[in-house]
């Protein structure tokens, strides 16, 4: 009997060989290597900080009613929206970090922390790359991820890619569609940006130019623990707009910025690298990996399938090749009757 | 339990309501209040008018320091019809600097008798703040500093309550830079007291306190800031009526703009609710009217009652949340969803799984002898008919 594993090595061994078929046959049209995406220079953006949110969910109720999404009830009574997880209709969640007594905000040990989780709309989406049509896209100007249901086949391979598992399908829903963040794109041309960053009473949600977010994160970044600083609220002015210059965009606001205290960060903007950067960026003061953010290498996945895969179809050469392959064994294998005494037929 | 008979306590509403020369339903009415502002379970507006109708009137010496009488002030111009009234008749206040009618070596005089004549027994409340700075020479009544006279008037109370913040924490005196090094009573005195933070305070915060006190003979249960736990044990935040505003997240960014017209929460506009403990939103601010609490009328709470926030932190500098401990309706970091197999569906999933398995094994053997089963017709058909000669056509 054959264990998985020992099947495992054996389809491994077959795909190796089939590569170095082809690695003869690729020298005639050289692949190369797809290098993984940056973030488009206008990206737009979220900045998230975990030690300035206090858990109030208002980035929650906003997102449902921008998104005209239904609440979702995990509780015995159903009276409020307590989405677990993402779903096909809960494009933003605000989940709980919790440790021991839980008596401190923002603690590894013995504490609580919050964490939101939307979709970081990657510099080199997974999504985007898994998606067989063009239902998955990358805007080349804002780099939002957006979603076209038209387009969809359904086939949710963008479920299976994310490596932060933000794309879901709507599994209730017999004319379901894949649901997720696409940064309030919408509302855009109205003037208002993400509904999330819209509401959020302390900034601990901040919308703006990716470029000018990494730049107030590592300012953050920067400061003392429990020195004042000023926090901006709402939408992140860009440096020309500090100087003055209006961003007719979006919608005349008064200034929210206000006086907080610096909370004790981990030296690290996730999102600034991860998979070639997201454009989402976070700050937390309990490590990533604890608040469920995935470590991820610079480089992409999508760039490291694309290689392989474009590499394996460039040309056609894998098909040819596999086919190749299959008619030498086919032919192998094929006996003739030619041996075995004749028992009659039609001849 | 509180347990007083309906007949007695209407005796007792009639009496106090000739004496008031008020209605006896006004009367009643107060002490159904009263008990409900104190959190007492139904019947115990009955012992309230009972206890209001033995009159002992204890006596009470009341003393100013560093404040703006506003505690007095609020308590007299309460709007309920009764209860200034009450509040004289219930006790008999011998000392009280803006209300006594007597004045200089009399006033004082007065306060020495009571103080002698109801010795262990009298109610000692204190308004204002105590400066301890250079000896707290910084405030004098009579010649004497502040801090000898809440000293001395301390000694032989039955009771110390301290009103308004100035008295509970230190208030608006201390504040930074604090040139007189203002301290609460409790501080001076070096003992819990129980305190009625607010500046002013909600005048049925206190009279429940006193009325607590007549009718049970001790002071009502408090936090360990010595505040009511009946008063103070939520946070504005907790029961505000702009609360579904911020879980909606809908809030005003300026004053008088579209938002704070409509009356959206005032969180981002430095709204102290989440930090401070008080219960305005349900019975109001000074007992002006349940709608015309700060809140209710458009300001941002300044948490007055609470010490470190009130006249401390800037009126438009963000809150703290204190409410926010994770409940269980954070989704975890991780979340599994589903409830598991139950025994029943794991048998169930069982017996079929064994029943498919048995079919299948039962069928692959028959597989195997139906096909040994033809081979073995093939022979012998092959035996009946050796000379057979092959088909063809």
């Amino acid at each position: 009997m054959a264990t998985r594993r020992e099947f495992l090595k054996g389809a491994v061994r077959g795909t190796l060989a089939t590569t170095a078929v082809l690695t003869g046959a690729s020298a005639i049209t050289p692949v190369e290597a797809r290098e993984t995406h940056a973030r488009p220079a206008e990206a737009l953006g979220l900045l998230y900080d975990a030690t300035l949110c206090i858990g109030c969910k208002a980035c929650m109720a906003a997102c449902k009613v921008a998104n005209d999404n239904p609440p979702e009830f995990n509780t015995s009574e159903h009276l409020w929206d307590t989405p677990l997880d993402t779903t096909g209709h809960t494009f933003n969640i605000i989940k709980a970090y919790r440790n021991g007594t839980m008596a401190t905000k923002d603690v590894a040990e013995n504490g609580f922390a919050f964490m939101k989780f939307s979709c970081l709309h990657c510099a080199d989406p997974s999504c985007v790359s898994a998606c067989p049509v063009s239902a998955m896209t990358k805007d080349p100007v804002t780099g939002v991820v957006g979603y076209n249901p038209d387009k969809c086949i359904g086939c949710r391979y963008c479920v299976a890619a994310c490596p932060f598992g933000i794309p879901k399908y709507q599994y209730d829903d017999p004319f379901g569609r894949i649901g997720k963040c696409e940064l309030c794109r919408h509302r855009h041309s109205k003037g208002h940006y993400s509904a999330c960053a819209e509401v959020c009473p302390t900034g601990a949600t901040l919308f703006g130019r990716t470029a000018d977010l990494l730049a107030e994160a590592k300012r953050r970044l920067a400061l003392k623990p429990g020195e004042v600083t000023q926090y901006p609220r709402g939408r992140l002015k860009s440096v020309a707009e500090q100087q003055g210059q209006a961003d007719k965009r979006w919608r005349a606001e008064p200034d929210q910025t206000y006086e907080g205290k610096v909370g004790t960060y981990v030296q690290r903007v996730y999102g600034e690298h991860e998979y070639g950067g997201t454009q989402v960026l976070k700050l937390s003061a309990v490590p990533f990996e604890r608040v469920g953010m995935p470590n991820l290498p610079p480089h992409s996945s999508a760039a490291t399938s694309e290689t392989i895969q474009h590499s394996l179809y460039g040309g056609l050469l894998m098909p040819l090749a596999v086919l190749g392959a299959l008619t030498v064994i086919a032919k192998r294998n094929v006996k003739t009757d030619d041996d075995s005494p004749q028992q009659g037929g039609e001849s | 339990m509180v347990k007083v008979s309906l007949n007695a306590a209407n005796q007792a509403a009639e009496a106090v309501a000739d004496r008031l020369e008020i209605s006896r339903r006004d009367f009643l009415a107060w002490c159904a209040a009263t008990a409900g502002s104190l959190g007492l379970s139904p019947g115990a507006e009955a012992a309230i008018a009972v206890a209001m109708q033995q009159a002992r009137r204890p006596s009470v010496i009341w003393l100013h320091f560093q404040e703006c009488t506003g505690c007095s002030e609020s308590l007299l111009r309460a709007e309920h019809p009764t209860l200034e009234r009450l509040i004289l008749d219930v006790i008999s206040l011998d000392y009280h600097e803006t209300l006594m009618a007597a004045a200089g070596h009399q006033a004082e005089a007065a306060r020495k008798a009571a103080m002698a004549a109801n010795k262990g027994k009298y109610v000692l409340i204190v308004e204002g703040a105590i400066p301890t700075r250079d000896k707290g020479v910084y405030c004098k009544v009579g010649g004497h500093k502040a801090i000898d006279l809440v000293r001395e008037c301390a000694a032989d109370a039955a009771a110390v309550i301290a009103i308004g913040s100035c008295a509970s924490w230190g208030g608006m005196p201390s504040t930074d830079p604090n040139p007189t090094g203002a301290a609460s009573v409790g501080e001076v005195l070096g003992k819990p007291v129980v305190t009625i933070p607010g500046c002013p305070p909600n005048p049925y915060n206190f009279l429940s306190t006193v009325v607590h006190f007549l009718t049970f003979g001790k002071l009502p249960e408090v936090d360990k800031l010595g505040r009511p736990l009946f008063a103070y044990s939520r946070l504005i935040h907790e029961n505000c009526e702009r609360r579904p505003h911020f879980d909606a997240g809908r809030f005003a960014m300026e004053f008088g703009d579209d938002g704070h017209r409509k009356g959206y929460c005032l969180y981002k506009l430095g709204c102290k609710g989440p930090e401070t403990y008080a219960n305005c939103p349900s019975i109001g601010f000074g007992d002006a009217g349940e709608g015309n609490w700060p809140v209710g009328c458009g300001h941002p709470c300044i948490g007055c009652t609470e010490k470190g926030i009130g006249f401390t932190k800037p009126i438009h500098a963000l809150a703290e949340l204190k409410s926010v401990t994770p409940p269980l309706q954070y989704a975890r970091i991780v979340e599994e969803q589903g409830a598991g197999a139950s025994f029943a569906s794991a048998a169930a999933t069982a017996a079929i799984a064994g029943a498919a398995a048995g079919g299948a094994a039962m069928l692959a053997r028959n597989l195997g002898l139906s096909h040994q089963a033809e081979l073995a017709e093939a022979e012998k058909a092959k035996a009946a008919k050796p000379a057979d000669p092959p088909q063809g056509g």
